[in-house]
């Protein structure tokens, strides 16, 4: 993957800055700001309810915050979610929203929507413009499927993946869209050790090309190995915004968070055997 | 009988070995009851050279010896199925090939097919002419041959077997007609030779629909729909139409003009213009029901008042047709007037769309309904007094004269290749070369980034906003292109029913070009195939022209078909691969879309 536009770790690329969302009287985000950095990976860490996915749900444009405003690239984002992917904000869903009868390989065609042009007409008269967009879409799919490990599957419906591979395929469906930013809402959600180191190893890949990354994660070992940055949210306001250690360490966090300090983090992963962990939920196969 | 080997006749060792093979219905040694029904099979066919009955008055008039006519036809083509497909499974070299799915329930449902047309005919003999005595021996011969046939056929072990074996009868009879898996090709044919098979089984599709729709209404079409209606399981059972389907997808070019030719070779089997009408209003009514599958099928749209765009068309063209009672009185030459219907017929689902594809799901199909009726209503009241004089009201706009292409009258009778082609028969040629550019639009629009997101739209509409899809702006495209095939319909529907009222363009109604019909069209065919629509629609139109008799109860035979036919068959007559895997998980364990076997490289087209 590449993103010829973005200079290497440089300037801010998003910045949300008093991000306010409420539903009537309930205010599910309150004066959030939070900045992301080309070639980062930010952390988004809180407890259930602290309204984190309402938080990307406003940048993406599925909300329109109450107030507040969020700038992508230095320019001010319309709070249309078509248009913001277009601006270069990509997302994969916390409860996966895969096109489920399509194909692999047109799931990931539909994610290079925003980067194609072919309208109708073009699609009806089928010149050499047509022809020529429709191989380069094809051949960039590919190359993000086998960049995500899913280049057997091509042909297989979305539906009938394995979990875990149905979470990859999301992620290349919005790497499609060429993004200088990936939203990620619990991109391990449900996965066993194994597969969420996958995740990560991705993930670092993902952020190795020059795309900045937004994760949402319950999974500490995952954010707390990966992220350069970690803000964690609490009942809708942002208790504090750190490196790793730093979150790690204040108190407040742990109390509202983390709980007291554990010996996990410094023992390695005591998952001997995969086969004893349970089997992904919407596992099919 | 082990399914295992299929070819293997030697009954008593593998009977021995097999342990769990399902005997079938009736216990009788499987040698011999294949034995049985191929020789009954063939008698039978040979007794429709016989006379049936003495009296020409049934129709069909099967009096004669030597020549099989009216139903004893479909006797015929039943018995030498029956004949084939029970040949094949006694392991003839060559023929076994003929059966690459069940061996056994295809003969099962070919002889059930052949058995009721048969039987069917002699009873309708017996009560129209009232009694028995109307039977001619040959009557009584093929009834006593097609009935040796069945139980022939009903001897036959099952394809499949399952676990726990069926124990009553009617476990035993429903698990003989349950489908095999189709076997993996074996022989591969030279490129020529798949062509001419295509060829042959789109001559053949040709054949049995002129026959069906030359047919004479009553008794003689129900017998060839009843004979269909079993006989196209038997084809699908024996797996042959699994084949056909992949020879088409690899030669999708020449399947397309394959069938293209079939369908333009219908008028000129026809003499007289009685039956290409008919013709030529499937052809309508299947070009709308195809547009309407842009925007249920592909974007997920629920339209119920979708032939006011039909209405549209019809009432642009007949404004511009020159007719007398039209109020413009303009006269626009052929491609100008198909335009305007387009076009209008374009802003109208524009206008329509805008405002209300905000909405989703059940609210959309509720507007949509109140559209299409705004839209008859409006036309009945455009009449003068109660509105601006543009349409005649509820009188509409009658005498719209024939078309004329570079001087070709639509309206007489023209000789092409000597074969004379009246009124009907030109339009339906017309027809046609419509039905083809849109099929050819939704083919193209559907693989394409439009039609990928059209379909994206449908499965998760957020995530489709999500990857930056303009939802808005892309159900408007769907809805508006929809609305413009459909006005282009209209235009040609104009000139053949050369009146435009209001009341051609209802949301339900027993006569086929109204919203529900189109509707049920769609469904019934394949939702988001290209190929579904057009037999929903031929079905759909034809036999509700033919079973015209019924009077009253069509409509009730109409909901009950369409109930079982979504309890049987959800996916609809000829499924999208996609649909087939969403209902029938269960039965389909092997998860890719062209199959785990499937060679790269040939990427299957959806449709």
């Amino acid at each position: 993957m590449t993103t010829p536009t973005t200079p290497p770790r440089a300037g801010t690329i998003l910045e949300a800055s008093g991000v306010t969302m409420r539903f009537g009287g309930l205010t599910a985000v309150r004066g959030v700001d939070l900045t992301v950095n080309t070639g980062e990976i930010v952390g988004l860490i809180g407890p259930n309810g602290a309204g984190k996915t309402t938080f990307f749900n406003c940048l993406t444009g599925l909300y329109v915050p109450t107030e507040g405003t969020v700038r992508f690239n230095g320019t001010r984002l319309s709070p249309k979610p078509h248009l913001v992917t277009q601006a270069g904000i990509a997302r994969t869903f916390q409860n996966i929203r895969l096109f489920a009868n399509m194909t692999v390989l047109e799931n990931t065609l539909v994610g290079r929507h925003t980067r194609t042009k072919e309208g109708l007409w073009s699609a009806l008269l089928r010149g050499p413009g047509f022809k020529k967009a429709e191989r380069t879409s094809e051949e960039r799919a590919m190359e993000l499927l086998e960049f995500t490990g899913l280049t057997a599957r091509r042909d297989h419906l979305a539906r009938n993946l394995p979990y875990g591979e149905q979470r990859k395929l999301e992620i290349a469906r919005a790497l499609a869209s060429e993004p200088g930013l990936l939203l990620l809402d619990e991109p391990t959600a449900g996965m066993n050790p194994h597969e969420t180191r996958a995740t990560q190893d991705l993930v670092l890949a993902i952020r190795d090309q020059g795309t900045a990354v937004l994760v949402i994660e319950h999974d500490m070992r995952f954010i707390f190995n990966l992220c350069d940055r970690v803000a964690v949210l609490v009942q809708g306001h942002k208790l504090i915004e750190g490196t790793a250690e730093t979150v790690q360490a204040d108190e407040r966090v742990i109390a509202a968070y983390l709980g007291t300090p554990t010996e996990e983090d410094t023992t390695p992963p005591a998952h001997p055997a995969d086969p004893a962990t349970p089997p992904p939920p919407g596992d099919r196969r | 009988m082990n399914t295992d080997t299929p070819g293997t006749t030697d009954t008593t060792k593998s009977a021995a070995t097999t342990p769990h093979t399902h005997p079938g219905v009736l216990p009788l040694p499987e040698r011999a009851a294949r034995i049985t029904t191929a020789t009954a099979a063939l008698t039978t066919a040979a007794t429709t050279a016989l006379a049936w009955t003495w009296s020409s008055a049934f129709p069909g008039d099967l009096t004669y010896y030597g020549s099989p006519a009216g139903l004893q036809t479909v006797t015929l083509a039943g018995g030498l199925l029956t004949l084939l497909l029970a040949t094949a499974g006694l392991g003839v070299p060559g023929l076994r090939r003929l059966t690459p799915g069940g061996r056994n329930a295809s003969v099962l449902l070919a002889a059930l097919a052949t058995f009721a047309t048969t039987w069917f005919t002699l009873i309708a003999i017996a009560v129209d002419l009232g009694g028995l005595v109307n039977l001619e021996p040959g009557g009584f011969l093929a009834g006593i041959t097609s009935l040796t046939t069945l139980i022939g056929a009903l001897g036959l072990p099952a394809d499949r077997t399952t676990t726990p074996p069926p124990t009553t009868t009617w476990q035993r009879f429903t698990g003989a007609l349950a489908a095999t898996p189709v076997r993996r090709r074996t022989l591969s044919l030279p490129p020529w030779a798949e062509i001419l098979l295509i060829a042959a089984a789109f001559a053949a599709g040709l054949a049995a629909f002129t026959y069906g729709i030359d047919t004479d209404d009553g008794p003689p079409f129900v017998g060839y729909l009843l004979f269909m209606v079993l006989a196209v399981p038997a084809l699908h059972r024996a797996g042959l139409l699994a084949r056909l389907t992949e020879l088409t997808h690899r030669h999708r070019g020449v399947a397309l003009g394959a069938a293209f030719a079939a369908a333009a070779g219908f008028p000129f089997t026809q003499d007289t213009d009685q039956y290409t009408i008919i013709g030529a209003n499937i052809l309508i009514f299947a070009t709308v029901a195809l547009g309407l599958n842009v925007v249920v099928g592909l974007a997920g749209l629920l339209d119920l008042g979708y032939v006011a765009f039909l209405g549209v068309g019809a009432y642009a063209a007949a404004l511009v047709s020159g007719s007398p009672e039209s109020t413009l009185g303009l006269h626009f030459p052929f491609w100008a007037a198909l335009l305007t219907g387009a076009a209008a017929s374009l802003v109208f689902g524009v206008l329509i769309g805008a405002p209300t594809l905000r909405l989703r799901g059940d609210y959309l199909a509720i507007v949509t309904l109140g559209f299409g009726e705004i839209f008859r209503i409006a036309m009945l009241n455009l009449n003068g007094t109660t509105g601006p004089d543009i349409t005649n009201g509820a009188m509409g706009i009658p005498n719209i004269p024939n078309l004329e292409i570079f001087g070709f009258n639509f309206g007489e009778p023209h000789h092409i290749l000597g074969i004379p082609l009246a009124t009907y028969g030109n339009y339906y040629l017309l027809m046609i070369f419509v039905t083809a550019f849109v099929v050819l639009v939704f083919r193209r629009a559907a693989d394409s980034r439009i039609g990928r997101a059209w379909i994206a739209i449908r499965e998760d509409e957020t995530a489709a906003i999500a990857m930056g899809i303009n939802s808005f702006r892309l159900r408007l495209l769907a809805f508006a292109l929809g609305a413009a095939l459909a006005g282009l319909a209209g235009t040609v529907h104009a000139h053949v029913v050369t009146t435009a009222t209001p009341e051609q363009f209802q949301f339900a109604g027993p006569q086929p070009p109204n919203s529900a019909f189109l509707l049920a069209a769609v469904i019934l065919g394949g939702m988001g195939t290209l190929s579904g629509p057009l037999v929903g629609a031929a079905l759909l139109f034809l036999i509700p022209a033919k079973l015209d008799f019924l009077q009253d109860y069509q409509l009730l035979l109409f909901g009950i078909a369409l109930v079982l036919l979504m309890r049987l068959r959800p996916e609809g007559l000829i499924p999208d691969r996609r649909k087939q895997l969403e209902f029938h998980e269960d039965n389909r364990p092997g998860p890719p879309l062209p199959g785990p076997g499937a060679t790269p490289g040939s990427t299957p087209a959806k449709g």
